[in-house]
């Protein structure tokens, strides 16, 4: 049951990047692609919360499985991440690719640890 | 069949059912050629969000039982996710460049990149796991792992996605000189 709940969460995660991906090149036209950047900086943050309440508070992996190994690891993804700092090369656009794989890291483990730390302070 | 979606992808009426009338205007590529039709935009047809849907329960669900034969103890390599994210690069920049390479982003290519793509690599590989672990190694005193786990995975990440574009450009090169 759980296995298949975390499916579900995963595919609506999937659902939920393609919607927020859409909405925000609707919004912002540019070679860089902010939409990936900020969903896997969101969804890093909230996985942080989550593990922290099952570390810190000894709540159930339960939840940390539907929605942080479901939601959240559909919401997220690292191949377009990687497929989109390839096609920046190609176009010439070595700064931003940099900026691009170098900012994803670095915020989304920065958002991680947060969210894992704002959990703590509680 | 894509009328008038927005996206980067030139897009081309193929089967000629655009009927429905909306207001998107501002959502319409620049295209000369479809700019004129009305059509909803990709990510607002129910079609569209199923066979991302789709590939998204086939993408976390293989996900799933990958993570449960490689469990990551939070000191190790987490060869679970480094694989996943690295083969979903490979596969995703292969299967983009091959669609693009077989026409444009419509009919059968735009659903299989919206369920395979889009749903099945993007659900598949996991950027907020792979944040955690690198997190959970340096929390776990684990700082020289956790340094060369995150750049060794966004190189590597990198590096098999233009493997995956390179290999598949190769195959459609062969095949049409053949």
């Amino acid at each position: 049951m759980i296995a298949i709940l975390t499916f579900l969460a995963g595919a609506t995660g999937a659902l939920a990047r393609f919607l927020l991906d859409a909405w925000t090149k609707q919004r912002w036209r540019s070679s860089f692609p902010l939409a990936t950047v900020v969903i896997n900086v969101t969804g890093s943050l909230l996985l942080g919360a989550l593990a922290g309440v099952v570390l810190f508070h000894g709540q159930s992996s339960t939840w940390q499985t539907i929605v942080g190994t479901g939601f959240c690891g559909g919401y997220t993804t690292f191949s377009t991440a990687s497929f989109e700092t390839v096609r920046l090369v190609e176009r010439g656009e070595h700064k931003l690719a940099l900026l691009n794989a170098l900012g994803s890291l670095v915020l989304s483990v920065s958002a991680c640890a947060a969210g894992l730390a704002l959990v703590w302070a509680l | 069949m894509r009328c008038g979606a927005a996206g980067t992808v030139a897009a081309h009426v193929v089967e000629g059912e655009c009927v429905t009338a909306d207001d998107s205007r501002d959502e319409l590529p620049i295209d000369p050629d479809v700019a004129a039709i009305p059509g909803r935009p990709l990510h607002l047809r129910p079609s569209a969000l199923a066979w991302v849907f789709a590939g998204g329960i086939v993408g976390t669900a293989l996900r799933y039982h990958v993570e449960n034969l490689l469990p990551h103890d939070g000191s190790g390599w987490p060869w679970a996710t480094f694989l996943i994210n690295l083969s979903g690069a490979f596969v995703l920049g292969g299967l983009l460049e091959g669609l693009g390479r077989l026409g444009d982003d419509s009919g059968w290519r735009q659903r299989a990149r919206l369920c395979a793509g889009t749903g099945g690599c993007g659900a598949f590989t996991t950027y907020s796991t792979f944040a955690l672990e690198v997190v959970l190694l340096g929390r776990h005193g684990h700082i020289g792992t956790a340094i060369s786990y995150g750049a060794l995975s966004v190189v590597g990440g990198v590096v098999t996605a233009w493997l995956g574009i390179v290999t598949m450009a190769s195959v459609h090169h062969r095949r049409t000189r053949a």
